[in-house]
């Protein structure tokens, strides 16, 4: 399942790290961040409901980027 | 400004304002205490949340970041200040207030360039009208199955791709193509998601999903777009990672080993604060974020502004490719030419012209290629599908059929002499087709097709924008092919060739191409996906309604203007060229910098213009792309 969440980062280079640990993070196949549109895709592993996940990214995405946004 | 940037503007006003208290109050002794709790106020106002992300950095094992750099750099020179009794804290205030002006700036102008690219691109359709039982309900468009019936308002979004049951409307295009002239739309007519629907009620019954839907093609494809990293984003990310920890250790050795060496070795005084000084301004230069904003903003700029033009690039890497490309192909048929074709004779005809006519469109009634629609259409009637059976197309030959129960062949003279059927050639120039009847040839018809107004500029505009060498792929005739080469002023021309030889002959062209030559491909999409997909670079063109194309190619030409193209690789070099400007700029000062640094001719102020001016400056560079006029 895919699904396009709005996100709220200030930098590019913050959304390319958030990206990076969106993608670490356990439940999710693959996310993409476009900073431009401020949205973060994220496709999840089978079986994991996005509700489960999305906390789990939002907290991994907190460590790299402090005063990041996602919401779900 | 959003809450954020203004909450940071009043924390910088108020710290500068500090800040300059603290450094008038006279330097003596007596005043020491008023002029301290001034400079720390200061530096706490601008600096708390760095300091706070530094430390959670350092918890979460991600130490190296300019956080953690800037904290270190003004905690050391407060730190120094103490130890040397100057109760001069201006400096270690003013890096922090400098830094925060930059990223302020910087996040205000990214955030500008960003809305000024979204709001183009802003098609999204929030809801389908669907009718129940009277009454008109609004539901999510990702809940609408296919063959419902939805009503489209004026002034709304047609939200799902479908067919106009009732009403009668002008549809505004210009948020997919860019085309300012409205569309008529009237029943039976097949519309597109994304339209603006401007004077009328229309009711449409929907053929596909919303995800299926030209509207979600299209965002999805922008959206992705910053997914596919070029070579240059690539390099910067991956060189951020090894730089910062880089430098912080060569502070440490700054720091350490002159002080070492002078002291134990030399016999001279160790001048550790001289030498400490020399790495924390090396630190505050060290800041990678010029490039990591720049050049990743540079990109989105381009991708923004080329959008904007109707160009849609699937990617940053693409943006690359297309800056390289010296070699342009195209396909002739709805690239070059309209695609649309007319009649312009029947010749040596047993029977009469009407009658050779209908035999032709009925063998060719089930084909979507261009020659067969214009048959159909100089027939000028509805055909009666029942009459043919066991239509045979033979690609890039013709289609033989039965028809009324005569076997029909029409094609070109390739067809013909597989049939072995004697054919008469015609001195018209045109595609012929010739049509036998039971084996025995019954005449040919001549098909022309009409040059695209503003090809011709089109291709002398690439020439222009230094593209080397165009050349022309086409399945057609090669009397047509030449003279319509030497018309456009293309270079070469590839004719008669069947769909696997345009592959072929791209290939050949490709493995002539020297490394950073690119070769682009440029086709209308219907029958050119394997081609698009070959090439370096696959340009379709009025791709809007065709999903193939737009899933094959990588730059995606909203509208039929062939002029684009130029534009596009124009686009293109001017992004990269910023790209590359900022990274030899940005890193030739730091290098500059850190240098002059280490020997102690460059202080903290310095420090601040390698870090934040050269910041603003590339970030205000980057932002050019976005311009593309």
């Amino acid at each position: 399942m895919k699904k396009a969440y709005k996100i709220e980062v200030d930098c590019a280079n913050c959304a390319n790290l958030m990206e990076e640990a969106a993608n670490k993070t356990d439940g999710v196949k693959s996310a993409a961040v476009n900073f431009m549109l401020q949205k973060m895709t994220v496709e999840f592993d089978e079986g994991k409901a996005p509700e489960d996940v999305m906390p789990m990214v939002l907290k991994s995405c907190r460590k790299v980027e402090d005063d990041c946004e996602i919401f779900f | 400004m959003n809450k954020k940037q203004k909450k940071m503007l009043v924390r910088i006003i108020i710290s500068a304002l500090l800040l300059i208290g603290a450094s008038i109050i006279p330097k003596t002794d007596s005043l020491k205490l008023v002029r301290l709790p001034l400079y720390l106020a200061a530096y706490l106002v601008i600096g708390y949340d760095i300091l706070k992300k530094a430390a959670k950095g350092v918890i979460n094992r991600r130490p190296f970041d300019e956080n953690f750099l800037m904290a270190v750099a003004t905690v050391g020179a407060i730190a120094l200040a103490v130890y040397e009794k100057s109760g001069d804290f201006g400096e270690a205030v003013s890096v922090m207030l400098f830094y925060q002006i930059g990223e302020l700036f910087q996040s205000y102008a990214v955030g500008k360039s960003r809305r000024s690219i979204t709001s183009l691109m802003d098609i999204r359709p929030d809801y389908a009208n669907i009718e129940k039982d009277g009454n008109i309900e609004k539901v999510d468009p990702d809940e609408v199955p296919v063959g419902s019936i939805i009503v489209v308002q004026p002034g709304e979004k047609i939200p799902i791709d479908g067919i106009v049951e009732e009403g009668q409307s002008s549809l505004n295009t210009a948020a997919l193509t860019g085309e300012s002239m409205p569309r008529d739309a009237r029943m039976g007519d097949a519309v597109i998601s994304g339209c603006i629907n401007m004077t009328g009620v229309l009711k449409i019954k929907t053929t596909k999903e919303f995800t299926e839907s030209t509207v979600s093609k299209i965002l999805e494809l922008v959206e992705n777009s910053s997914s596919r990293k070029s070579r240059s984003e690539n390099f910067i990310s991956k060189f951020a990672r090894i730089y910062t920890p880089a430098v912080c250790f060569s502070a440490l050795a700054l720091a350490i080993i002159p002080p070492v060496v002078r002291g134990l070795i030399m016999g001279l005084g160790a001048e550790w604060h001289v030498w400490i000084y020399r790495a924390l301004t090396f630190l505050v230069i060290s800041c990678p974020c010029a490039l990591v904003i720049s050049i990743p903003l540079s990109f989105f700029a381009g991708l923004g502004g080329a959008s904007r033009e109707g160009v849609l690039i699937k990617g940053s890497n693409y943006l690359e490719t297309l800056s390289q490309v010296k070699t342009v192909a195209f396909d002739k048929t709805g690239t070059l030419t309209k695609g649309v074709f007319e009649v312009n004779g029947v010749h040596h005809n047993k029977l009469v012209n009407e009658k050779l006519l209908e035999y032709a469109a009925l063998a060719e009634c089930s084909s979507s290629h261009p020659i067969a629609k214009s048959l159909m259409q100089a027939c000028g009637r509805q055909l009666d599908r029942d009459r043919v059976s066991d239509i045979k197309e033979i690609s890039g030959n013709g289609v033989t059929a039965i028809v009324d129960g005569m076997k029909v062949a029409v094609g070109n003279s390739k067809l013909m002499k597989s049939l072995n059927i004697p054919y008469l050639d015609c001195h018209c120039v045109g595609t012929i087709v010739h049509i036998a009847i039971n084996g025995e040839y019954a005449g040919h018809i001549v098909i022309s097709d009409v040059e695209k107004p503003g090809v011709k500029l089109a291709i002398s505009e690439l020439k222009r924008v230094g593209v080397e060498k165009t050349v022309m792929l086409t399945g057609d005739a090669k009397k047509v092919a030449d003279r319509v080469a030497a018309d456009l002023g293309v270079d070469e021309v590839y004719s008669e060739l069947l769909p696997g030889d345009k592959v072929e002959q791209v290939e050949r062209l490709l493995s002539k191409n020297k490394k950073n030559e690119k070769l682009a491909f440029v086709g209308d999409g219907i029958n050119d996906a394997p081609v698009l997909s070959r090439a370096d670079i696959g340009i379709a063109m009025g791709a809007i309604g065709s999903d193939a194309a737009i899933e094959a190619a990588d730059v995606v030409l909203m509208d039929d203007d062939p002029m684009k193209i130029s534009k596009a690789i124009k686009i293109s070099r001017k992004c990269i060229s910023i790209v590359y400007q900022n990274i030899v700029f940005a890193l030739g000062i730091k290098f500059l910098c850190l240098l002059l640094s280490a020997l102690g001719i460059a202080n903290m102020w310095a420090a601040i213009f390698a870090d934040v001016g050269v910041m603003v400056i590339a970030v205000l560079n980057a932002i050019r792309a976005l311009k593309t006029s």
